[in-house]
């Protein structure tokens, strides 16, 4: 059975840690760094749980700066 | 398969616009503008309009949208930016002005502009950003703050009594026979974003068959000016601010 | 080919002379005594002609915006008000001197302060000259006497305007604007194409079209060190208008023992007042400032060593004596004499005022 696999890349010297990315993806693939931060002091997201990528860009969806680049493929 | 095979052998699905500059935005953490923005940007490419639009940037949070998106840009004064638009299209036919304002400037100090532009039909699109207080001066009430919502210059919540009513200027603007379409979007979830974003396109492509006005209003947050974690702003929004702003279309003709 | 003369009022010469000139947009908003400017535009439907677009706008406030948005795709704008209605435009007219965007802007002057009088005045001398909205800035000051100059000041006007990126305005008090003389139109002119836009006006906001770089018309900036910059490039500006464009006019200077300095209609009521005081054997000259701003300081300095006195007569309770006190350095005396509240004096009163002033000096003239 084909299935869908993704993977997101994040600008995290661009991500200003807003958490929304996080919150909007289905498949819980998105944390917070909750400790290490970027040049502008922001604790970025990251994937947390990256096997769990669908690709379905929800994250790149809300994010309001524009950080993601989202890739998918699918599988025999 | 690892995320660098996936990387590597996939298709993009997503990446960030060619049009959206690479500078990083002054806007707050979660900040709707930053969404809007990137959808304008992604449009603008899309449409192919890199070379005709141009546009006005409104006094408020969104005074430096010139400085992120990768057209032609005039700043406006203070709620002046319909005034403006009209004259850069009615002298550049040929152009795609769009105005993107909030909504101090749109709906309070620009109000007679807002009204009269879009009674006159201009062909432009108005892009309306209505987060209910005024962020950039520092949270104080804005003509569209909700009644009991607490900001900087109503402490103790907006009070009909002395502050008079949140104004739906959708509504009204829906209601004059210039414009062509008036609809009401937000961008707090990918499929609210996706929706807002065809809505956008519609209206863009209103602009250019001179259909008359159009005039897309983003229900959007403050999170700053609210006092709430971006993740809690959206959920305010959709618990309180889609009852007096519901979201839709309110005119398309 | 023989010069086609015309007999109209000097709002209706602005029209025509806006059209001839390839304006390519005027945006107004119905006020007396200068609501002809507006109504003859109407009435001569330009957009069926040359395509240039006439609008009336909701407020003073919209049509200097809209003048604001037009002159930012470097477009031939203008507006034009009457004193009540240019107080509202000064925000957008702050606006376009710190874009550095060319414009024009014509004030119809009527008495004030606040609703005032629809009666006219020269009582806007200091809002127009001394820069009118907030910040540091000037604009280029026109005052036309005669129905001619209304219609040559809008071609003079818009070519300084886009000389200097700055906009220049047109001071015609309600005399001027009403008043029916003959005059000749300038010769028609094709409106600027597209192209030659692009090339005269490299900065404005046009769309890319193929550009690397987006043009961006704005007045903001926040860092200090880049701002500064701004206005020291404005007062640079300035400084080349200064040196270059002061115009002005001179009557019976020559020989004059005494000064009197007047602009637009007044000055040719001072002309007359001067021309019955001669036949009486008392020389007087007159200047006839063109450029309110620059003001033709360095000529008056000049003539300050030859003259005994000045006397100022204006439409208003002492504005322009600031600028030729200023100009003199108090060698010698300057006087005002002003009427307000829409009163126009005649040559009499002007003689009885410059008596009043100078009577013991003029007495001992070679009657």
């Amino acid at each position: 059975m084909a299935k869908i696999r993704g993977a997101v890349i994040i600008d995290q010297q661009r991500c200003k840690g807003c958490d929304l990315c996080v919150v909007a993806c289905p498949t819980d693939v998105l944390q917070l760094q909750p400790k290490e931060v970027n040049d502008r002091g922001y604790h970025f997201a990251y994937t947390a749980n990256p096997d769990a990528c669908i690709g379905c860009a929800s994250c790149a969806m809300v994010c309001p700066d524009a950080c993601f680049t989202v890739y998918k493929i699918t599988t025999e | 398969m690892t995320s660098e095979d996936i990387i590597k052998n996939g298709s993009v699905v997503y990446s960030r616009p060619r049009l959206l500059n690479e500078r990083n935005t002054h806007y707050c953490p979660g900040c709707s503008h930053g969404v809007v923005h990137r959808i304008l940007a992604e449009l603008l490419d899309e449409m192919g309009l890199e070379d005709k639009a141009i546009g006005v940037a409104p006094v408020g949070c969104a005074v430096f949208a010139y400085n992120y998106i990768d057209v032609d840009w005039i700043e406006a004064a203070h709620g002046r930016a319909p005034a403006v638009a009209t004259a850069a299209n009615r002298l550049n036919p040929e152009n795609v002005v769009f105005t993107y304002q909030g909504d101090g400037d749109l709906a309070a100090i620009g109000t007679a502009e807002t009204i009269h532009a879009a009674n006159r039909g201009e062909n432009i699109v108005m892009i309306f950003i209505n987060n209910a207080i005024y962020g950039m001066t520092g949270g104080q009430m804005a003509p569209t703050t909700l009644l009991g919502q607490k900001t900087a210059t109503s402490p103790y919540g907006r009070r009909a009594d002395i502050n008079g009513f949140p104004i739906k200027m959708s509504d009204i603007l829906a209601q004059l026979d210039g414009t062509c379409y008036v609809t009401r979007q937000a961008v707090h979830t990918p499929a609210a974003v996706r929706k807002a974003k065809k809505a956008l396109r519609t209206a863009f492509e209103n602009a250019i068959a001179k259909r008359g006005t159009s005039v897309v209003e983003f229900v959007s947050t403050c999170n700053s000016g609210w006092k709430l974690s971006p993740a809690k702003a959206n959920e305010w929004m959709a618990a309180n601010m889609f009852e007096k702003y519901p979201l839709g279309d309110l005119k398309s003709i | 080919m023989a010069e086609e003369i015309k007999l109209m009022k000097g709002n209706e010469a602005i029209a025509h002379a806006a059209i001839r000139y390839g304006c390519d947009g005027y945006f107004g908003y119905p006020i007396t005594p200068q609501s002809e400017v507006l109504e003859t535009l109407e009435e001569l439907m330009p957009w069926e002609t040359t395509g240039m677009v006439v609008l009336q706008a909701e407020s003073e406030v919209a049509a200097i915006n809209m003048v604001y948005g037009g002159a930012a795709t470097g477009k031939a704008v203008m507006t034009s008000s009457s004193s009540p209605g240019v107080s509202l435009k000064q925000e957008g007219i702050s606006y376009i001197a710190a874009a550095e965007l060319p414009a024009l802007i014509v004030n119809v002057m009527r008495g004030g302060p606040g609703l005032g009088t629809i009666q006219p005045s020269q009582a806007d001398y200091f809002q127009a000259t001394k820069g009118g909205g907030h910040g540091d800035y000037h604009l280029i000051v026109l005052a036309p006497a005669t129905v001619q100059e209304m219609a040559d000041f809008v071609g003079l006007g818009f070519d300084l305007s886009f000389k200097y990126r700055t906009p220049a305005m047109i001071l015609a008090d309600g005399i001027v604007g009403q008043m029916m003389e003959k005059v000749v139109l300038p010769e028609p002119r094709p409106r600027r194409t597209a192209e030659e836009i692009a090339e005269q006006c490299p900065w404005a906001a046009t769309g890319k079209h193929g550009r690397k770089e987006r043009n961006v018309m704005t007045s903001l900036e926040l860092e200090p060190d880049k701002m500064e910059v701004n206005n020291l490039r404005l007062q640079e500006t300035y400084k080349r208008i200064e040196e270059n464009e002061v115009r002005y006019k001179e009557y019976h200077v020559e020989d004059a023992e005494y000064l009197i300095v007047a602009f637009g209609s007044v000055a040719r009521i001072c002309l007359k007042a001067i021309e019955d005081a001669r036949a009486r054997g008392i020389k007087i000259g007159l200047l006839r400032p063109i450029t309110l701003w620059p003001f033709p300081s360095d000529r008056l300095k000049e003539l300050s060593s030859k003259i005994k006195g000045i006397l100022t007569v204006e439409l208003n309770a002492g504005q322009m004596i600031e600028d030729v006190k200023l100009a003199v350095e108090c060698k010698i005396p300057v006087y005002h004499f002003g009427r307000m509240g829409g009163i126009v004096p005649n040559p009499g009163e002007v003689m009885n005022a410059f008596n009043n002033c100078f009577g013991e000096a003029s007495n001992n003239s070679d009657l």
